[in-house]
């Protein structure tokens, strides 16, 4: 380890030191103190010395326009709990993360990049068709959330970016829906997850979106499922019920871990999935 | 790095990597055992203190990152001399403490909860300590006595 761990007071210095380090980009630490902890009295040992990003301006700040919401990607849990122009649907599904004291350090850019399937921001994220900001010291680029995970815990990052910003699309939708599995309420781990967003305009589905969690190696969004039944009366939707499970079924792959079987991950997905397409078939404007 | 934060209300500065868990900082430089080590996972709450008047987990904040922050744990909170002792006059009275490990959480818990919301409901207190955890008294004593806290402050 030739490189000490650095806290750079601007987005500029950090991507000048990453050009020429090897880093562990940092940002709340909720997981990366606890995955490198080494006990009581001892700092934890991180595989390369940490760049410290928590305390940069430009990554902490909110910007809204009537197109998108702009988050800088060391924005807290507990900021976009307190935000106004917050969706209360992504605040419902934030306050399910973690507990208090976690969500008041614990960053949205690191919920995406510790790219676990199981992080709960992703399926909204996904769903809303966010895109990210990824930043080096000679170049930037933008790329859809959904093309960022190649597997669990990996993404197309590279030595020397990191992400500055996620922009989430502003899209009219007036059903939501959302459930998190876990084995208890607080501070618990998502075992599977699903987020539903529907426009229903005259009856018909203008727009919908359906992403699952924690039951694949990433997050599962289809569109060309989705688009199948845009424009359909949302009060049929019940009739095609069977064969909406019967799409998805084949993408929901879980695992067997700690938390939960592949078995139970299957079978309450595809019960969400038939509670949200009830509610929506019986869905008033 | 040196590393420059307001601890109970005095400026301090600390030469360390900044990696170093705030949790042990304050145990072992300062002395400040009032801050508990339960699970080092920021699951338990024991470990809780408050940055910048927000409650978070001591175990799993690098030193680097409290860096112009400013930090108090239980024993700053007795020395400011303003809810300490009404919030552990509650926890007498509720009798919410047992083997007392969790307490000094609870308490700054207590304390955060009710600058934000002085007359929180029972769903908002139990909300509120999804993050702590109490193997001995089971929660309803904790419950009542922020309650009774929550009397008492709207009372001074």
């Amino acid at each position: 380890m030739n490189s000490k761990a650095f806290r750079p007071a601007s987005l500029k210095a950090a991507l000048e030191y990453l050009a020429k380090n090897e880093c562990l980009i940092f940002s709340g630490g909720t997981d990366l103190m606890v995955q490198y902890a080494r006990g009581t009295g001892l700092a934890p040992t991180f595989p390369r010395p940490p760049l410290f990003l928590a305390q940069i301006p430009e990554l902490r700040q909110i910007e809204v326009s009537a197109k998108s919401i702009v988050i800088g990607a060391a924005v807290t849990l507990s900021e976009l709990l307190s935000h106004p122009d917050i969706p209360l649907i992504f605040k419902d599904i934030i306050s399910q993360m973690a507990s208090l004291p976690s969500r008041n350090t614990a960053t949205i850019g690191g919920n995406i990049c510790n790219a676990s399937p199981a992080g709960d921001t992703l399926p909204y994220l996904i769903a809303n068709d966010a895109s990210i900001r990824l930043q080096s010291l000679s170049n930037e680029r933008v790329v859809l959330l959904s093309d960022f995970f190649t597997a669990a815990k990996e993404t197309i990052l590279k030595k020397d970016e990191v992400l500055t910003k996620i922009t989430i699309p502003r899209t009219n939708f007036n059903h939501h829906y959302y459930q998190k599995i876990g084995q208890r309420k607080g501070m618990s781990l998502t075992k599977a997850s699903m987020l539903g967003l529907a426009l229903i305009e005259n009856g018909k589905v203008k727009e919908l979106r359906i992403a699952f969690g924690a039951v694949a190696p990433l997050i599962v969004r289809d569109l060309a499922i989705e688009k199948q039944y845009l424009g359909l009366r949302n009060d049929k939707l019940l009739d095609y019920e069977e064969e909406i499970c019967r799409q998805y079924s084949p993408l929901i792959k879980p695992i067997d871990d700690a938390r939960s079987t592949a078995a139970y991950r299957k079978a309450v997905s595809l019960r969400m999935l038939r509670d949200f397409i009830k509610q929506l078939s019986k869905a008033q404007e | 790095m040196l590393i420059d934060f307001e601890l109970n209300g005095e400026e301090v500065q600390v030469e360390a990597s900044g990696t170093e868990r705030l949790l042990d900082i304050l145990r072992e430089r300062f002395g400040l055992t009032g801050v508990k080590e339960g699970c080092g996972e920021g699951e338990c709450g024991a470990c809780v203190v408050l940055m910048d008047e927000k409650l978070v987990n001591s175990c799993i904040v690098p030193l680097a990152n409290v860096t112009g922050h400013a930090i108090i744990t239980i024993e700053g909170l007795k020395k400011s001399g303003k809810h300490f002792e009404s919030i552990s006059q509650a926890f007498i009275e509720a009798g919410a403490v047992q083997c007392g490990f969790c307490t000094p959480g609870f308490v700054m818990a207590t304390e955060a909860l009710l600058n934000e919301n002085p007359s929180p409901d029972r769903e908002k207190i139990k909300e509120y300590f999804s993050g702590n955890l109490c193997r001995c008294t089971g929660y309803n004593m904790i419950i009542e006595a922020v309650e009774r806290a929550s009397k008492a402050r709207l009372n001074e």
